[in-house]
């Protein structure tokens, strides 16, 4: 059965390493949902977060195939209840719809947007959440005329205690 | 005189640690001071710099200039599978490169140590469509263990270091280091260290003692326990731990093709070889073992064929170094990880003394079948066409079994695993995973020079040879005594054969009309011999034995014959015909 999964890869701060991970998923034509690149909370330790939906057995054996790669310290897998997660999106839409009825401003209180800039032709509005989050504020604006759209790759905490602080350290000490 | 004396150790330590090289003189240097005294490669424009290096250091490390970048990775491949030590390749930027390809993808699948070395242009160039620039990090990325660009001089060392470090140690694989002409050009302060590891590559898994005790506890209680073996018994030397294993725990051993000569062919455990052209017994009763002990392979699809039926009844205890094999195609009841060496050591201490004959015996009953059917008419033909089994027997005879056999790819290298006879590891060398046709005649250049004491043997099919056919010059030019033999049947014999079972014999593409092999062989200088007869084969492959430099030894083989026994694709190991 396939299962939404969001892996979290750990690597060694070193050019084209994105590469040697996305070659691992589509040498098995699993289709990356999102991703999404950052620090984390370890000096020259960086992450990437990945979003695939497939059968467990398929995700480990990737997991298992990042890890195998040399400048990758540790590669993990969750599902979405094993971890804390968010994404955001931003809207673009024309400032005069917001402004002429009361249903453009009822539908981004409900959904509670921020609205980060106002110009005389368009306005941008921010919603966090979920991607069925913001895909609800997103249908809900749709009639209004959205003029871009774009959302972030999701990003997650997770649940687990063991810290990347102690991975690290438990490798560092295997090859001393 | 006390003063003096200290004052030259200064010295001599001062020119050791603060030399200053230029980028291509650290490349080579670093090289040497890895232990190596051997590559092959290819010159062009963006690497010209360490060739020009090259060129004073002749005396410790010798460079064979291939004939095509091609031959240059086999060459490595052939000279790293002879000896267990890192090949080198070097090869320009663009073409030369992407020459390389082929080899580094047969190394990576068949983890083989490598160290790539190819030019790059500029550093200010990158990316913009240079002359001869590839993107060759790109490119290698999927079938490297690891791959770098340097750009700057001082990175050279270090790089260097860990290439070498990455390629050989854990999993072995090959790595490729892209250097640009500017780093090649640039200057740096020489210090050489050896590279010590890194936090993110782990390559021995710790041992897992409580693992190795499971796998003790299924060993100890088997009725008909089934050894399979592959090549990782070969890359961690653990030849004599294994046959202590086997001995000890009774249990008949067979072997993937990868795995071939890491147990005498005569050896009494001993029950052949696994897979699609394997022998009869040990596929047939891997579906009837009731524990199937897995060391250092991999479980390739030509070795289990269909894995929805394969081994279904056993318990699965796989001894691997690579935990991303693990349950990667058979789902294992106790995975030990680890280096085999360590692993076989550790199990030969827990596991029971026993006896397993009357097993063994079924192995001997079903071999005896695929002699009756198969073997024997391949030996002992009736028919007047030569066989290429009774090639390799006459190779067997005259060499005592103890030559290294390299091969190409096809009906050829089939038989080879099927019927030549080893005394020693590390003494066949084939294509294994990627099936590269052409691999054969460089591979075998290379495996002499890394064995000049053994004799070598590249036999090789009337298509494959072609396809590598000008390295004849590189054995020519260094005068390598390699014997060559190529078994004809003017066919794409194993594609024919294909044809001819699953597509009503329509021989598309598959018929060879050849030149004159002897002329063209003749004309690099090498002695030449041609047999359409049995009655010349055995003096012919003797000749070839006893002559002391290279030998070409053509023998026109039956057209048509097939390699048998064979599972078919989609079929169940169980399920393999003898005819
Ligand atoms: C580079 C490459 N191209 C194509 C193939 C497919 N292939 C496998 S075996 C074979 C025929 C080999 O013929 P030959 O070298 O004459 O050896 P034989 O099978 O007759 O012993 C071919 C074409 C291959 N393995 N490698």
């Amino acid at each position: 059965m396939k299962n939404r999964y969001t892996i979290s890869v750990f690597t060694e701060d070193r050019v084209g390493l994105l590469n040697r991970v996305t070659i691992i998923f589509t040498r098995r034509k699993i289709n990356i949902e999102s991703i999404a690149a950052s620090e984390s909370e370890v000096e020259n330790v960086h992450r990437y977060t990945i979003v695939i939906t497939e059968t467990e057995d398929l995700v480990k054996k990737a997991v298992l195939q990042l890890e195998k790669q040399v400048e990758i310290i540790k590669a993990v897998y969750h599902l979405d209840e094993d971890i804390v997660y968010q994404e955001i999106a931003l809207y673009k839409v024309p400032t005069d719809v917001l402004v002429a009825g009361k249903e453009a401003e009822k539908i981004v209180r409900a959904h509670y947007a921020r609205v980060l800039s106002v110009e005389s032709n368009f306005t941008v509005l921010e919603k966090t959440g979920h991607k069925e989050e913001t895909q609800a504020l997103f249908d809900e604006l749709e009639p209004f005329g959205i003029l871009e759209f774009v959302r972030s790759g999701r990003i997650a905490i997770t649940k687990p205690m063991k810290t990347l602080t102690s991975i690290v350290e438990e490798m560092e000490n295997h090859t001393k | 005189m006390r003063t003096e004396v200290v004052v030259n150790k200064t010295k001599v330590a001062l020119t050791q640690e603060n030399r200053i090289l230029t980028g291509a003189q650290a490349v080579v240097q670093a090289i040497i001071d890895e232990g190596s005294d051997l590559m092959f490669g290819y010159p062009g424009g963006a690497i010209m710099p360490v060739y020009d290096a090259l060129y004073d250091v002749e005396d410790q490390l010798t460079h064979i200039l291939t004939r095509h970048e091609q031959g240059a990775v086999h060459a490595a491949q052939g000279y790293a599978r002879a000896t267990g030590k890192v090949g080198i390749c070097l090869a320009t930027s663009g073409p030369g490169a992407t020459n390389l390809i082929t080899g580094i993808a047969d190394a990576q699948i068949d983890s083989t140590p490598l160290v790539c070395i190819t030019g790059q242009v500029h550093s200010h160039l990158l990316g913009s469509d240079a002359f001869q620039e590839t993107d060759v990090i790109g490119i290698s990325m999927p079938i490297t263990k690891w791959n770098f660009q340097v750009t700057r001089a001082e990175e050279i060392p270090s790089a260097i270091a860990k290439a070498f470090y990455i390629a050989r140690s854990g999993r072995p694989g090959p790595v490729l280091v892209d250097i640009t002409k500017d780093a090649q050009f640039g200057s740096l302060e020489y210090v050489y260290k050896p590279f010590e590891g890194m936090r993110s590559y782990q390559p021995k898994p710790k041992l897992d003692l409580s693992a190795v005790r499971s796998a003790a506890q299924l060993i100890n209680s088997a009725k008909k326990p089934l050894v399979l073996f592959g090549q990782g018994v070969i890359l961690s030397n653990a030849e004599q731990e294994f046959k202590q294993f086997i001995e000890k725990s009774g249990i008949p051993s067979a072997w993937t093709i990868m795995g071939l000569s890491a147990l005498d062919s005569d050896h009494y455990l001993n029950v052949g070889m696994l897979g699609m052209h394997g022998n009869y017994a040990p596929n047939k009763l891997t579906n009837e073992c009731d524990v199937l002990i897995a060391v250092g392979m991999r479980f390739d699809d030509r070795v289990t064929g269909d894995l929805s039926r394969y081994a279904k009844q056993a318990k699965i205890i796989h001894i691997e170094i690579d935990p991303a094999e693990i349950d990667k195609n058979v789902k294992t009841d106790v995975a030990v990880l680890g280096d085999a060496k360590e692993a076989l050591l550790e199990l030969t201490e827990v596991i029971q003394l026993r006896d397993h004959s009357g097993w063994l015996k079924d192995f001997r009953n079903l071999e005896s079948e695929e002699y009756d059917t198969v073997i024997r008419e391949e030996l002992n033909p009736s028919l007047d066409e030569l066989t290429m089994g009774e090639v390799i027997q006459a190779i067997n005879e005259k060499t005592n079994g103890d030559a290294i056999i390299v091969t190409d790819v096809g009906q050829h290298q089939m038989v080879s695993c099927r019927y030549a006879k080893f005394k020693k590891s590390k003494s066949f060398i084939t294509s294994g995973g990627l099936g590269t046709m052409g691999f054969c005649l460089p591979a075998a250049i290379g495996a002499k020079m890394g064995q000049p004491l053994r004799e070598v043997i590249a036999v090789i099919g009337d298509g494959g040879f072609q396809m590598t056919i000008q390295e004849l010059g590189t054995i020519f030019q260094t005068k390598t005594p390699v014997k060559i033999v190529v078994l004809n049947n003017e066919f794409l014999g194993m594609v024919r054969q294909w044809q001819e079972l699953f597509f009503e014999k329509r021989y598309a593409s598959t018929t060879m009309v050849n030149p004159d092999f002897q002329t063209i062989v003749k004309g690099y200088g090498i002695e030449a011999r041609k047999v359409t007869r049995r009655e010349d084969l055995n003096s012919a492959v003797g000749e070839m034995i006893r002559h002391e430099g290279a030998y070409f030894l053509e023998v026109m083989v039956g057209k048509e014959n097939n390699v048998f026994p064979m599972i078919e694709t989609g079929a169940s190991v169980s399920e393999i015909r003898l005819k």
